[in-house]
């Protein structure tokens, strides 16, 4: 532990290192916490969709209430849940993984964190201010435009500002896989929850871009009065549909690539076996990632773009499930013959191969063009993403959260609650989802309010609800966990699964602010393994003992994510009245001045002293 | 300046703006920027496309894109590449002053282009009576070219504001890697500038 | 103005280097604006738009090109990840373009 950390500190000290935190285990952290809050949050919405739907004709919450709801879960659980849990994953691990002391643009990656969250809570403030958005979590035009009341604002406004702090996000852990690797770390020496960062990073940088445009043609069709979606004069509301999946196939990707990694990361340790077909597995990612730029129209089939495009985009879709099928193989192997260790991070990992498949399978059957007229706006559809979104990503999370959790808080989290966690979230994923493929199949359109009695949909909404309670009551033990290890969970050593093989298993729990006293030399994949292997039970540094530069936090990011939410807000409602253009100029005033105080101002950041640095026991 | 990053005559490394890691890391990271933008301009492109006739009985492309302006707002652009890849000559030479002076030129030739696109903009507003709101065609047009131009503002005020800041200090190892960055960033707008009087002026008089 | 604008301190292979380096700038320049020309004059000149529209999208590349293999130098060394993400967006830039040219028809 670093000198400064174990000095006792007051709340406004901790509140204000963390505001100007630029280390990227802090961000990490951070993000993990806010996609945690936003996670229990959109849990909540689902909870409300399935009471609604317990019965037929149920009046629990109103037709207009309704559409909030599943506008709300699906964009939270997406862009405010899902991806920042895995970003501060990857914030928190990938560095410590490629034997990093931090990422390459530090104050761009707070800036990031901080204008995600801002996007968050500017979307949930809509709850209290008029509505919130109930165009769908696709907010397909024309009914987007037309939505009355300021929910869609308020939707166009903060994916906007969090997809730039994603896009900051993936730029900037490209960067530092590219120049920062310690010694020795080849590309083909990178862990795969490294690489599969690495080109999640590569589909954010080409994915939200497309997002960025379609908000914005969006924005200027609801606030400017522009055309583009307007038939009237000549607009074609195809185009959003066409730029949000653009954007959204990919983003799917986005999501599950790096749940990939994470479950490459945890077999190889309890298996006690290194990964089976590493090369193979590196060339898969690549491959799905390059095939899910050119698929995102399968969203479209219904929409008629002909039986040409549709030929094609089916077929291409159809060839993502080989690369995928490699991976599923290769996991299968490396577990085959190895000595497995089942605990909680384990039993998420095992859960998820098969749920994955299935979703993975009726993704194969919707890609069929001429089967999907069938599946389309069917709870089918809903089935097939939830198993793919819960058996691949969130389960991804939940394993990856349990397996790294020693190495960010520096504590072991329980065992038992893991394992009462996970059994309930288990049974109650596949009770809640496994039944809605039928559900689907008998009929039963997606996003509706209510459903009629007598036409065999009351049994199978109630299992699915009772499912959806389940899932809760396993997230609610995950979380009495984290809180009881918080307070009674003792310290953890630095490798404390014993097996550990990559980078981050040879630091101490947590790692120092500085992550390496000295960069590690990597002698091949599996670094600390290899070590272990040859009787050594740490790495060879790379280089003497010396002075280590670090970067000055900086309040900036928080000051600008302030200036362009002041400017949000004033878009939303200059519409009402032009007094708020003031809101939005003098929003943009405070950021871009605040960009312009971070670029005049020479930041050296400073040093940790050698001296410091040797009275430090690891 | 600080100590260790001024530069010393007896050992200049070939090119100041990846001597440092951050240098490398902003220029790699800007080149990764530019990966993203190719992807926003590629959208706005396609959105164009798909609304270029969509006039709504109002002005179409070809009643209103002339020839001789499109051709001096190209030049002028392209003349400010040519001087800017003169300012990072300069910088290699570590001749500070004339690399100054190479990308004020470029900042003049950059105010030109900005001043003909607003006439540009005025000229269609005022005496086409041709809006953001006319028709889909109108709100493409505007929105294509106008991302390119908000671009122009944004690369203007960032190259004033380093050159300002730096005018008294010389090169250093720390802001060579900010004109270095900038220059790409400059080349990007050109080469989106490249498309649109090919794709959006010239293809919109010959169609 | 500092210690730092000691032109004659830099060896002189390196600054031949360089001013060869500045010719091919200046060649590549000059093309570009020679291809703006010809773009422009085909546009001009009434000529079938069967010829002229594959002629000046043409020259547009070939003019993009030059900027980035000259101007942003992506032909010099350590610019291959660059250029495979650059490509990479190029791609999709294209497959994009290409569908709201052929599948968004009303």
């Amino acid at each position: 532990m670093s000198i400064a950390s174990t000095q006792k500190r007051g709340f406004g000290a901790i509140l204000w290192d963390y505001l100007t935190t630029v280390d990227h285990k802090k961000i990490g952290n951070m993000y993990i916490a806010a996609g945690a809050f936003f996670f229990i949050l959109g849990g909540l919405e689902a909870l409300i969709i399935r009471i609604q739907l317990v019965k037929p004709e149920n009046d629990f919450i109103s037709a207009g209430l309704y559409n909030e709801m599943i506008t709300m879960h699906g964009t939270t659980m997406i862009f405010f849940a899902a991806t920042p849990l895995l970003i501060g994953l990857m914030n928190a691990i990938m560095p410590l993984q490629i034997g990093a002391r931090d990422v390459a643009f530090p104050f761009l990656n707070s800036l990031g964190f901080w204008l995600f969250l801002a996007g968050g809570l500017l979307m949930n403030c809509s709850w209290f201010l008029g509505g919130a958005p109930d165009a769908g979590w696709t907010a397909y035009a024309p009914l987007s435009v037309v939505s009355p009341g300021h929910g869609t604002d308020f939707y166009v406004m903060g994916l906007q500002l969090s997809g730039a702090g994603t896009l900051m996000g993936g730029i900037n852990f490209l960067v530092t896989i590219v120049t920062m690797r310690a010694p020795g770390m080849t590309y083909m020496r990178m862990p795969l929850f490294t690489w599969t960062t690495f080109i999640a990073s590569v589909l954010i940088l080409f994915a939200f871009p497309a997002l960025t445009v379609g908000l914005f043609l969006l924005m200027f069709d609801r606030m400017f009065g522009s055309a583009f979606f307007d038939i009237a004069l000549g607009g074609n509301s195809i185009i959003w549909q066409h730029l949000f999946w653009i954007f959204g196939h990919p983003e799917v990707y986005i999501l599950i690539l790096p749940a990939f990694g994470m479950f490459s990361e945890i077999l190889p340790v309890f298996s006690k076996k290194r990964l089976f077909g590493y090369t193979s597995m590196v060339f898969a990612t690549i491959l799905i990632a390059f095939l899910g730029f050119m698929v995102w129209a399968h969203h479209m089939f219904t929409v008629g773009l002909g039986p040409t495009a549709n030929a094609i985009f089916s077929v291409a879709t159809m060839a993502i499930a080989v690369p995928t099928g490699i991976k599923i193989f290769n996991w299968l192997a490396t577990m085959w013959g190895g000595s497995i260790k089942i605990n909680s991070a384990m039993l998420w990992t095992l859960a998820f191969i098969p749920s994955f498949t299935i979703g993975g399978m009726t993704g194969v059957m919707v890609a069929i063009s001429t089967a999907d007229y069938q599946y389309h706006d069917t709870y089918f559809v809903i089935a097939h993403f939830h198993y793919v979104i819960v058996g691949g990503v969130v389960f991804g999370i939940l394993a990856g959260l349990t397996y790294w959790w020693p190495k960010l808080f520096g504590k072991v989290l329980n065992e038992t609650l893991g394992k009462i966690a996970f059994w309930l979230f288990f049974i109650g994923f596949h009770l809640t989802f496994f039944i809605q493929h039928f559900l689907g199949l008998m009929g039963m359109p997606r996003r509706y309010w209510v459903f009629l009695e007598g036409q065999g949909l009351d049994t199978g909404n109630l299992i699915s609800t009772i499912g959806a309670f389940l899932m809760a009551i396993g997230s609610v033990v995950f979380v009495y966990n984290v809180i009881i290890t918080s307070i009674k969970g003792e310290k953890a050593p630095a490798d404390p699964w014993g097996d550990g093989r990559t980078l981050e298993w040879s630091i101490p729990s947590p790692p120092p602010e500085y992550n390496f006293k000295q960069l590690p030399l990597v002698r091949g994949l599996d670094p600390l393994w290899i070590e272990k292997m040859e009787g050594n039970n740490k790495m060879t540094p790379a280089e003497p003992l010396d002075d280590i530069h670090m970067p000055n936090g900086s309040i900036l990011p928080f000051i600008m994510t302030i200036g362009f939410t002041i400017a949000s807000f004033g878009f939303i409602y200059q519409v009402d009245h032009s007094a708020w253009l003031i809101a939005v100029f003098g929003g943009m005033a405070i950021a871009l001045g605040t960009m312009l105080a971070r670029s005049l101002k020479d930041d050296d950041g400073y040093h940790i002293h050698k001296e410091d640095l040797e009275k430090e026991v690891d | 300046m600080s100590q260790e990053h001024s530069l010393n005559p007896e050992n200049l490394p070939k090119d100041p703006a990846k001597a440092t890691l951050e240098g490398r890391n902003k220029f790699l990271g800007l080149w990764f920027f530019l990966g993203g933008e190719t992807v926003l301009f590629a959208s706005l492109f396609a959105t164009y496309l798909a609304l270029r006739n969509s006039t709504a009985g109002g002005p179409s492309s070809q009643d209103l894109f002339g020839l001789e302006l499109v051709f001096i707002m190209t030049i002028l652009l392209l003349t400010s590449s040519l001087t800017s890849v003169y300012a990072i000559y300069q910088m290699k030479n570590y001749n500070f002053k004339k690399m100054q002076l190479w990308f004020g030129i470029t900042a003049i030739l950059g105010l030109g282009f900005l001043g003909f696109e607003i006439y540009e903009f005025y000229h269609y507003i005022t005496d086409y009576g041709f809006t953001f709101r006319s028709s889909a065609f109108g709100s493409a047009f505007y929105t294509l070219v106008g991302f390119h131009g908000g671009h122009v503002v944004f690369g203007l005020s960032w190259l004033i504001a380093i050159m300002v800041r730096n005018a008294k200090r010389g090169l250093t190892l720390q802001n060579a890697p900010k004109f270095n960055t900038w220059a790409l960033y400059w080349h990007f707008i050109d080469v989106v500038w490249v498309f649109i009087f090919t794709v959006v002026y010239l293809m919109g008089m010959v169609s | 103005m500092t210690n730092n604008t000691n032109i004659d301190k830099i060896n002189s292979f390196q600054k031949q280097e360089q001013k060869q380096e500045m010719k091919h700038q200046v060649i590549t320049f000059v093309l570009m604006i020679v291809f703006t020309l010809i773009a422009f004059l085909a546009v001009a000149s009434d000529l079938d738009k069967i010829f002229v529209i594959p002629l000046i999208l043409i020259l547009a590349v070939v003019q993009v090109g030059f900027q980035f293999y000259y101007f942003m130098h992506m032909k010099d060394k350590g610019h291959e990840i660059i250029s495979t993400l650059i490509f990479s967006g190029i791609w999709i830039a294209a497959v994009a373009i290409l569908t709201f040219t052929t599948i968004i028809w009303w």
